[in-house]
């Protein structure tokens, strides 16, 4: 491949591409994201391969470009992640735009001759809403993605990631190549300041800001890093960008590089994202093939290196300053600022850190202009932001949504209401440093600002959804454990506290806390959030504290009365045989795996809570229902 | 002059590095666990947090000043915060302070004193554990606050980096690597770790015990060597400032204590002299290797023997004054006080932690018996004072014993940086003309990292450079290899300051003591009639009635020893492939990262490639273990270049392109 060298050979080659790719009718894309990888997509490639072959030909791209052809030709391709990813194994059928879930390679054939010959849909194959018989052939019918607006996702699952060229037929690098020949540095800042674009990896400072002050530190060497790190439980955004559309973030490394004065970049990716990192390491060496990354980009005097970093599994490395260190070979603990990155980053060098949801927006800001992306979301929250919806509700998965939408819109719209209809209770949002809102929040906008003014944080969106069964000590404790192991250890607040606030809320599920312990609950979370050195410990109280603000009727059940309002705390269950139902046939004692019911047969039998270690096999033993658990 | 505001107060900001400094220049002592002025800031134990007048909360060992800053160091979070951050250190701390080696110099136990903390809400964490007894250190991990003063200590300053993180969260502690014990790493036993430790984490071994033992030894007599550091630090154990003299003091007690014999290191200093003069004018003479480094600090001659094997050397081949005290010791005072050489017990009193380790070198003894017995430091002989129930203020002033207590200023002044050069170039200056009276050479004094003096030794400029901490030494080292510099004499000093700041010194040992005590020795220099090493009587006396001369045989036997690498690859080769008369020299590395890089199909493809060419007298091949260039390996040496990121077909092509430029 020669190397591209002006921006009217990129749109040459977009063209010849996209007419390439016209050429063929039909097109089946397997989602090869790592939930439906997981949930056996490969397979149902290699199945959906054998069946085109049968009946007609299966082509791609580099047959495309070179040969006609005929009406039995079938595009078969892999595709980044979908977002539906409870649904997998995804398979979307172009030109029809059909969206087949779950689906085994036993449904290849059937898929093959409906389809791709007959044009029908298999109906057995389409998305139904939980509870209702409705199919959905669409994609873009599915309540699911009604209310989303994918824009930074906007590739993700339409296209071969593994193929620049795929990504150059859907306008891709034209943001750069606008860069390079239309803005000089400082314009691109301005460019992205105008945008109003805000870091996505939680804390929302204005990307261009931070720009600009990379730009203006002195310093011939700068660089540019690409926070990768995304560690949060559950959080899977920035993988997905990184798999399903790996050059939109390379492509916006590449236009920050150029802005900021920087002519080396890294992608620090965690290790568990092996997906990521390989598509990452194949787009960066087709990028510098294409002559879109690396030495006189475009034909212009620009060059630019990107090295691929991966992480060793530490929480605390999406830290910005462990994050260098990680980087530098050091241990990854945060640093002490000021200096900031800004002017002592990497190797001591001025350094540009945003997060990879950040890169992958600047190069349809570059492309369409800081108004096209400004005029989407709230005045002070532009753009979109993806979040990972999980948790109780119907629908689960990657979604993207304007900045602005409702809490309400996303988990019932979206997320298609709580699962089993039950009552909703609370929603996690901002990882485990994040906070719980209420009903009382649901109307809460999702927007950096709202989300500050209602106590929590944007974080890197993260969504747990929450019903009436979960006990919000549990979720307090389950937080805390997460945080208390991914303290680095450096400071003392963060080191000892964590670990301190652990150790309450484990006494308390464990149904053994004090009133004294909410005291003093309270008073460590609040010297942790004032001390901690790093935004890990400054936020690592957060659960606590709005589960205390919110819950503490909860929390108060559990010390005084011992006992879980929402049934989940094993230690404070209770269970009792009713000696009116009870035949007295003895089976459950029987089956009590610590001889804690006894009784003479015939004659109701009772349980020694003292003995009783909450396991629940009597309850399901019991063919007359006469054991229940009280609360 | 630029101001801010700090409790109400106007204070003037003065060149600070950050809020605390000014807020300590105001007269407010805020606390730190983690905060030392000549180490990187660290930021992590919190106490030194402060707020301004927004309510913003910063730590004042990282805030610059800015002018108008308002700081409040009291407000009610903060005392209240302040409190918990003890409370919790405590609950993780095993607190056995009646017993523990720190009672008494302990910041955590100061700390909790002058924060009132009355009760620890927390269960106890940390309960006594295994103790990691080294030759100079002990190492107690259950009373660690992870405060990284000891790891910065031992990686910035001391550029040896032998302490380090492991864990993390809750888990995390401070070990050398791998979990290894201090005595199987390339810890130097400087001590400076002990010397920072804010708790009893890192304490100095105690030899006491076994000084105790010798001395109610009815069959020992016990004599005893003072170092010249030792006598103006050893008063700051009685709460007298840093710097005084406390010599006769220190006689005193020893004798009281129970010593037969109490004598100066000093004495030995002056000996050093004499011999280390004669062996620098003698490589001068025959153009031996130089630079001369001294030999005096153990930590030092420990470094270079772990990292600069390559400058063996270049060392003194001098003893220490401690193991030319005790050679000497051993050697004459058996007939003169009359008792058998096994019982003759040599204790020294050291600033110093490595002299423990030093005593413990093989080199320094005869058939298996060690010429210095017990090494106690300037700590523990207080200590042992506290014990006899001395009273400090009630000792008079005595006076060493004879022959091996009479010093002359050079000697003193050993115990500071700069000082040994000092001393050397005193006897130089004399050498080179008789009659010059010892002069003072201020331009190796001070605490700069770098000194550099030169002198005229008759038509030749001598260039003499003195280094304190040993990261120094290694940017001096790196930087003579590179050839930015070049030296005829180096003093290296472990410590900073020299032994005035060595790790047994009392604590606290920072700059500000540290500049005390020098100055101190510079005091006693400054007061003595004798101020060249030259002009020592008793130093005559003995080279007439027992040495000879410098140099001679029987000083060669009893004042010089020697040096071994003690670096963990031995830099052995495998031949694999010799050729005797061979032009071409080929190494191939295969250490263990090489090897895991895929080194033995390198060498493999070196093997089969000579083997091709029908050129294997011209190549000799052999295998290295690591050439130190372990991450861009595989790595192959040929002749005197290197070869990284080596693959079997690069490894053809070279044997190639070599066979064809031969032919």
């Amino acid at each position: 491949m020669a190397k591209i060298r002006s921006i009217e050979e990129l749109n040459q080659l977009a063209a010849t591409y996209r007419k390439a790719t016209d050429k063929v009718a039909k097109r089946i894309l397997v989602c090869a994201g790592t939930g439906c990888v997981a949930n056996g997509s490969l397979l149902v490639y290699d199945a959906l391969k054998k069946a085109v072959e049968k009946s007609g030909v299966v082509v791609d791209l580099d047959f495309l470009l070179e040969n006609e052809v005929q009406s039995n030709a079938t595009q078969l391709d892999k595709s980044g992640c979908r977002g539906f990813c409870q649904l997998g194994p995804l398979v979307l059928v172009e030109p029809h735009d059909f969206m087949y879930v779950h689906v085994r390679p036993e449904d290849a054939e059937e898929i093959i001759q409906e389809t791709i010959i007959g044009g029908r849909c298999v109906d057995r194959l389409t998305y139904t809403t939980p509870g209702s018989e409705k199919h959905f052939d669409r994609e873009e019918d599915i309540p699911f993605y009604q209310k989303q607006h994918r824009q930074t996702l906007s590739n993700c699952g339409h296209m071969n990631p593994e193929d620049i060229r795929e990504y150059i037929a859907r306008d891709g690098y034209k943001g750069l190549a606008r860069t390079l020949t239309e803005f000089k540095p400082e314009q691109t800042v301005e460019e992205v300041l105008a945008s109003g674009l805000r870091g996505l990896g939680g804390a929302g400072f204005p990307a261009g800001r931070k720009w600009q002050a990379v730009r203006d530190a002195a310093g011939q060497t700068k660089y540019v890093v690409c926070n990768g790190d995304e560690g949060d439980p559950g959080a899977f955004m920035d993988r997905s960008i990184m798999e399903g559309d790996p050059h939109k973030v390379l492509e916006g490394m590449t236009i920050a590089g150029y802005a900021v004065g920087a002519t080396e970049g890294y992608i620090y990716v965690r290790a568990e994202y092996p997906l990521a990192v390989e598509r990452l390491s194949k787009a960066i060496q087709e990028a510098e093939e294409f002559g879109l990354l690396g030495e006189n980009i475009l034909g212009t005097d620009f060059s630019f290196q990107l090295h691929i970093n991966q992480g060793a599994g530490a929480f605390v490395c999406g830290e910005s300053s462990a994050l260098v260190a990680s980087i530098e070979g050091k241990r990854g603990m945060p640093v002490p600022r000021p200096p900031r990155l800004a002017q002592r980053g990497l190797f001591g060098c001025p350094t540009l850190l945003n997060n990879v949801e950040t890169f992958a927006n600047v190069p349809f800001i570059m492309r369409k202009g800081a108004k096209a992306f400004s005029c989407i979301g709230t005045p002070t929250s532009h753009g979109t932001k993806a979040f990972a919806l999980t948790g109780n509700v119907k629908n689960t998965g990657l979604i993207e949504v304007p900045m602005g939408t409702t809490l309400r819109e996303v988990i019932f719209d979206i997320g298609g209401g709580i699962k089993d209809d039950r009552e909703f209770k609370a929603v996690q949002i901002g990882g485990p440093s994040g906070a719980c809102l209420t009903k009382e929040h649901l109307d809460v906008t999702l927007d950096f600002d709202s989300l500050k003014r209602a106590g929590a944080m944007m974080g890197s969106g993260g969504l747990v959804v929450m019903d009436e069964r979960t006990c919000m000590v549990e979720v307090a404790r389950f937080f805390m454990d997460f945080t208390q192991r991914e303290s680095c250890g450096k400071c003392i607040p963060c080191r000892e506290g964590t670990s301190r606030m652990l150790e309450i809320l484990e006494r308390i599920v464990a149904g053994e806390g004090t009133e004294d312990d909410l005291n003093t609950l309270e008073e460590i979370a609040y010297m942790v959030h004032d001390m901690s050195l790093c935004g890990l410990g400054q936020t690592a109280g957060n659960p606590v504290l709005s589960t205390l603000k919110h819950f503490r009727d909860e929390y108060l059940a559990h010390v005084r009365d011992k006992r879980c309002p929402a049934g989940a705390c094993r230690a404070m269950r209770h269970f009792e045989i009713d000696p009116e139902t009870c035949r007295g046939c003895g089976r459950c004692a029987r089956n009590c795996p610590v001889d804690a019911i006894s009784g003479e047969i015939k004659q109701p039998f009772i349980i020694d809570p003292d003995k009783c270690i909450r396991c629940g096999a009597c309850v399901e033993q019991c063919a007359f229902q006469a054991i229940r658990e009280v609360n | 002059m630029a101001t801010m505001i700090v409790n109400g107060r106007e204070i003037e900001i003065n060149g600070e590095k950050n809020i605390l400094e000014v807020i300590r220049k105001a007269g407010i002592d805020l606390p730190t666990f983690c905060y030392h002025s000549e180490l990187s800031v660290y930021g992590a134990c919190r106490m030194c947090m402060v707020e301004d007048d927004k309510g913003r909360l910063y730590a004042a060992c990282v805030q610059p000043p800015a002018a108008g800053m308002k700081i409040y160091t009291n407000t009610e979070r903060l005392l209240h915060h302040r409190r918990m951050i003890l409370e919790l250190i405590l609950s993780n701390h095993n607190r056995d302070c009646t017993t523990c080696e720190k009672n008494g110099s302990c910041r955590l136990q100061e700390l909790a004193l002058r924060l009132g903390i009355r009760d620890v809400r927390f269960t106890q964490k940390k309960t006594a554990g295994s103790v990691d007894v080294g030759p100079a250190l002990v190492h107690d991990q259950s009373k660690c606050i992870l405060c990284g003063d000891c790891v910065r200590m031992c990686d910035e300053i001391q550029g040896v980096g032998v302490l380090g993180f492991a864990y993390r969260g809750s888990q995390m502690t401070v070990v050398p690597a791998f979990g290894k014990k201090m005595s199987e790493v390339a810890c130097v036993n400087c001590g400076q770790c002990a010397a920072v430790c804010p708790t009893g984490a890192l304490t100095v071994k105690s030899d006491v015990d076994r000084v105790w033992t010798a001395l109610h030894d009815k069959s020992k007599k016990v004599v005893v060597q003072v170092a010249p550091a030792v006598r103006v630090a050893f008063s700051e154990a009685f709460d007298q400032e840093p710097g005084t003299i406390g010599t006769g003091q220190l006689v005193a007690a020893l004798r009281r204590i129970g010593f037969d014999r109490v004598y100066d290191t000093c004495f030995t200093a002056d000996l050093t002299v004499q011999e280390e003069y004669h062996e620098f004018a003698e490589r001068l003479r025959t153009d031996g290797h130089l630079p001369l480094f001294t030999s005096c600090c153990p930590a030092w001659v420990k470094f270079a023997e772990q990292f600069y094997p390559e400058y063996l050397d270049n060392i003194s081949t001098c003893r220490s004054p401690q193991g030319m005290f005790g050679a000497i010791a051993k050697a004459y005072l058996p007939k003169e006080l009359d008792v058998a050489r096994e019982d003759l017990y040599v204790v020294s009193i050291m600033p110093c932690t490595a002299k423990k380790f030093e005593a413990q070198r093989h080199e320094l003894g005869q058939n298996g018996v060690l010429d210095v017995d017990a090494v106690l430091t300037t700590q523990e002989i207080a200590q042992m004072v506290r014990e006899a129930n001395l009273n400090f203020d009630k000792l008079p002033a005595e006076a060493f014993d004879l022959p091996f207590g009479m010093a002359t200023g050079a000697g003193m002044i050993f115990g500071v940086t700069g000082g040994v050069a000092e001393a050397v170039l005193r006897t130089a200056a004399r050498a080179v003309d008789g009659k010059t009276p010892p002069v003072e050479f201020k331009a190796v004094r001070g605490l700069e990292s770098l000194k550099e003096a030169a002198i005229k030794l008759g038509d030749q400029e001598i260039k003499v450079a003195v280094v304190h901490g040993l990261s120094q030494a290694k940017a001096l080292i790196e930087a003579i290899k590179k050839g930015e510099c070049s030296y005829h004499l180096v003093e290296v000093m472990a410590c900073p300051g020299g032994c005035v700041g060595g790790g047994g010194q009392p604590l606290p040992n920072n700059a500000e003591h540290r500049e005390l005590r020098a100055q101190g020795l510079y005091n006693i220099d400054q007061q003595r009639e004798l101020r060249c090493s030259d002009d020592n009587p008793m130093i005559e006396r003995l080279y007439r009635q027992y040495l000879g001369q410098p140099g001679s045989e029987k000083a060669e036997e009893l004042l010089h020893t020697t040096y071994a690498s003690r670096r963990r690859i031995s830099g052995e080769e495998v031949a694999v492939e010799p050729a005797k008369d061979a032009k071409t020299k080929i190494r191939v590395c295969v250490g263990t990262s090489c090897y895991l890089k895929g080194a033995y199909d390198v060498l493999k493809s070196f093997q089969e490639s000579i083997k091709e060419c029908a050129c294997s007298e011209e190549f000799d091949l052999g295998a290295t273990f690591c050439l130190e260039h372990c991450n861009g390996g595989p790595n192959v040496q040929i002749n005197d270049e290197y070869f990284g990121e080596m693959t079997p077909s690069k490894a053809r092509e070279l044997v190639q392109k070599l066979a064809v430029e031969r032919d």
